[in-house]
């Protein structure tokens, strides 16, 4: 690739089946979070969940084989933590920023434990192969930036839309919007606002096992000790960046992992720019979005409000 | 955001009288919500068939066993303490600071640098301005999310994460380029790490053949002067009240914004001086993964000091153990430290699901206390 430039058509098709490919942990993460906080749980422990879910989906595939097992291993991981931070936030209605910190210090933790004791070395499994779809995968460009991808990346933009219809279009994520927004007047309708907010948080957070697993296995195919390196904290700015809705959440995570896959881009075809300073872009860029983006206003009112009844 | 989201770890409303049996509440859950952890963690040990008796032997054997394990401790447990500072003043103004690790490097960065760039200068000058110069610099990387905060509503949690992130580059830019030492680079290892202090900096040890260091000293007075600011002051009094009630402290005209400014620049500063101390005290260079997860494991400290800045000196001391005595567990019976962070991120979970306890106890009091 001595004479390919950044501005070059395979350049460009690289970068873009890039950001495709990278966007698919954000996603995952970010929709299960906007989920979390809709219904008024701010989890900060995405990226404590992800991780363990990535150890479980790797740890589970190197001894069976079986990818499918791995993603159940994943799910149930994401299940049990979401449960662990509904106790905390929900039931003995603590601090939900802190609490999340704590569960991230879990995850990290344990998840690290859990990978020196059982497996130790760097080891990679098969994951997730590159499946092309039939047609759609033939179209030129387009094609091979959409369609040549591996069955996690194609889930998770399915999960988008399914998001969306699920947020705005059954009873189930309408109460979670009522119990986010105003939790006294839920309640007086007979919602179970405590109900409610667990399968909120044990969604999002199996969506966060899901992304875990996605990195692992259709990504990287190892795990290492923090493997993740902060992408759950991307993934909790996505949610403020894209509003709470699920489309734009996708755009922000398509915008950020296009910053990403250019900074890689630009290192492999020895563009001359420092590979720290490259890195750092993204997250300047994301502060910067943050600062000038989508009003504050659809900010689910309770959220990070710990609901007691008989208040307001 | 506007919402109130006030840290309560203590009743509100002050008694009078002091009660023995308030102090045994409020020392004994944090304690419990300790004791409940390591059981789980000693039940994850048995599961993966280690034995959990010999591993916490050893992990107290590791601070109690050796003098030098247990000046160890109190090494780790400066930058806690002084992290723990910053977290006692930000989180009592409700202002959530995730970004220590981010101001760590801050000051950090700034302490070698400065003392790199005037190092003709007599220790006398160069030391006092060199932790002056890292206060700032960490105040700097906690002033950006509290303006953003207060003059475009940037959650601070969100900002100073994505803070973190970009401390760490910054660093692994300079100590690959601008701030690499030149006799690695002479010798061909390029280490990434800065070159050695000058020797009028460092600060100096009041234990000879260990590592503890003056920097424990100044942590504990600045605690003391950080509870006075808090309680005896009235810029500490509006930042309090800022985080009990934010409308209330609007109303009777206090400038909200400012106070969270200020509380999360001090904090950005206190953070700061950890990664002074650290680069000047401790490793006399800096040194990638100076860190050390400090910045996390100081909220800990914090946390369980119910964030009170002179209840943050025993919890730093024991968190600082803890960490001592993870490595030495490691080293001997052969059980990841690793199991000391997710014990850790337990007890955070449970002092902070303890505050439940704490708020019901004091609400069932009101009810029942005499009128005075």
């Amino acid at each position: 690739m001595a004479d390919t430039t950044i501005f070059s058509l395979p350049a460009a098709v690289g970068i873009l089946s890039s950001a495709v490919r990278l966007a698919t942990p954000y996603l995952f993460a970010a929709v299960g979070e906007a989920i979390a906080q809709s219904s008024g749980v701010l989890n900060l422990g995405v990226d404590g969940i992800m991780l363990l879910g990535a150890f479980a989906s790797f740890f589970v595939t190197l001894s069976t084989g079986s990818v499918w097992l791995g993603v159940l291993a994943a799910m149930v991981v994401g299940l049990l933590m979401g449960l662990l931070m509904s106790v905390i936030s929900v039931t003995f209605k603590a601090e939900q920023g802190i609490s999340g910190i704590g569960l991230y210090m879990f995850g990290l933790g344990l998840s690290s434990l859990l990978f020196k004791v059982t497996v130790g070395t760097v080891k990679t499994v098969t994951g997730f192969q590159t499946v092309k779809i039939p047609i759609l995968g033939d179209i030129p460009v387009l094609g091979e930036i959409l369609f040549q991808q591996s069955l996690p990346v194609y889930g998770a933009f399915l999960v988008v839309p399914l998001a969306w219809w699920f947020l705005d279009r059954t009873t189930w994520g309408l109460k979670i919007k009522a119990v986010g927004h105003t939790p006294a007047a839920a309640d007086s309708l007979g919602v179970s606002v405590v109900r409610v907010r667990y399968a909120g948080v044990c969604l999002g957070a199996v969506l966060a096992g899901l992304a875990g697993a996605s990195l692992s296995l259709a990504m990287v195919n190892l795990f290492q000790e923090n493997l993740t390196a902060g992408m759950g904290f991307i993934a909790v700015a996505l949610v403020y960046f894209g509003g709470w809705r699920p489309v734009t959440i996708m755009g922000g995570a398509l915008l950020f992992s296009f910053m990403n896959a250019l900074q890689l881009w630009m290192q492999v075809l020895g563009v001359k720019i420092p590979s720290e300073l490259a890195v750092m872009l993204p997250y300047v860029l994301t502060i910067a979005v943050l600062a000038v983006g989508p009003s504050p206003a659809r900010e689910p009112t309770a959220l990070n409000r710990p609901f007691e009844r008989g208040e307001h | 955001m506007s919402s109130p989201r006030a840290v309560e770890t203590s009743p509100p409303g002050r008694r009078r009288t002091f009660e023995w049996k308030d102090l045994a509440f409020r020392v004994g859950l944090p304690v419990l919500a300790m004791l409940i952890a390591m059981l789980i963690g000693a039940a994850m040990l048995l599961l993966l068939k280690a034995d959990a008796l010999q591993a916490y032997a050893a992990l107290v054997a590791g601070v109690f066993g050796s003098v030098y394990g247990f000046t160890q401790s109190l090494v780790k447990a400066t930058p806690l303490l002084l992290v723990g500072l910053g977290i006692c003043i930000s989180f009592r103004a409700s202002v959530i600071n995730i970004g220590g690790e981010g101001q760590i490097i801050a000051g950090a960065l700034m302490a070698t640098w400065f003392s790199l760039a005037f190092r003709e200068w007599p220790g006398w000058l160069l030391l006092p301005a060199t932790m002056t110069m890292g206060f700032f610099a960490g105040a700097a990387w906690g002033f950006i999310p509290g303006i953003l905060k207060a003059r475009l509503r940037v959650n601070e949690i969100l900002s100073t994460v994505m803070m973190n992130a970009i401390g760490v580059q910054l660093m692994n830019f300079l100590l690959r380029g601008p701030l690499i030492d030149p006799a690695g680079v002479r010798a061909g290892t390029f280490l990434h790490q800065s070159e050695s202090l000058p020797e009028q900096v460092w600060l100096p040890r009041l234990v000879p053949q260990t590592l503890l260091h003056a920097g424990a000293v100044i942590a504990v007075v600045l605690a003391i002067a950080v509870y006075i600011f808090l309680w005896r002051t009235t810029i500490g009094y509006r930042i309090r009240a800022v985080g009990l009630n934010r409308e209330a402290s609007r109303c009777s005209g206090i400038n909200v914004p400012l106070y969270q400014v200020l509380s999360l620049t001090l904090a950005g500063g206190f953070a700061g001086l950890a990664g002074v101390v650290e680069v000047i005290g401790v490793q006399h260079r800096l040194l990638e993964g100076i860190t050390s997860g400090y910045g996390f494991s100081g909220i800990v400290a914090a946390l369980f000091g119910g964030l009170h800045p002179l209840g943050a000196i025993p919890a730093s001391w024991l968190f600082g153990s803890l960490l001592v005595g993870a490595d030495k567990m490691q080293r001997a019976v052969q059980v990841p430290s690793a199991l000391i962070d997710t014990v850790l991120g337990l007890v955070v979970m449970f002092v902070v699901g303890s505050t439940l306890l704490s708020r019901r106890r004091a609400a069932r009091r009101a009810l029942t206390a005499p009128e005075n």
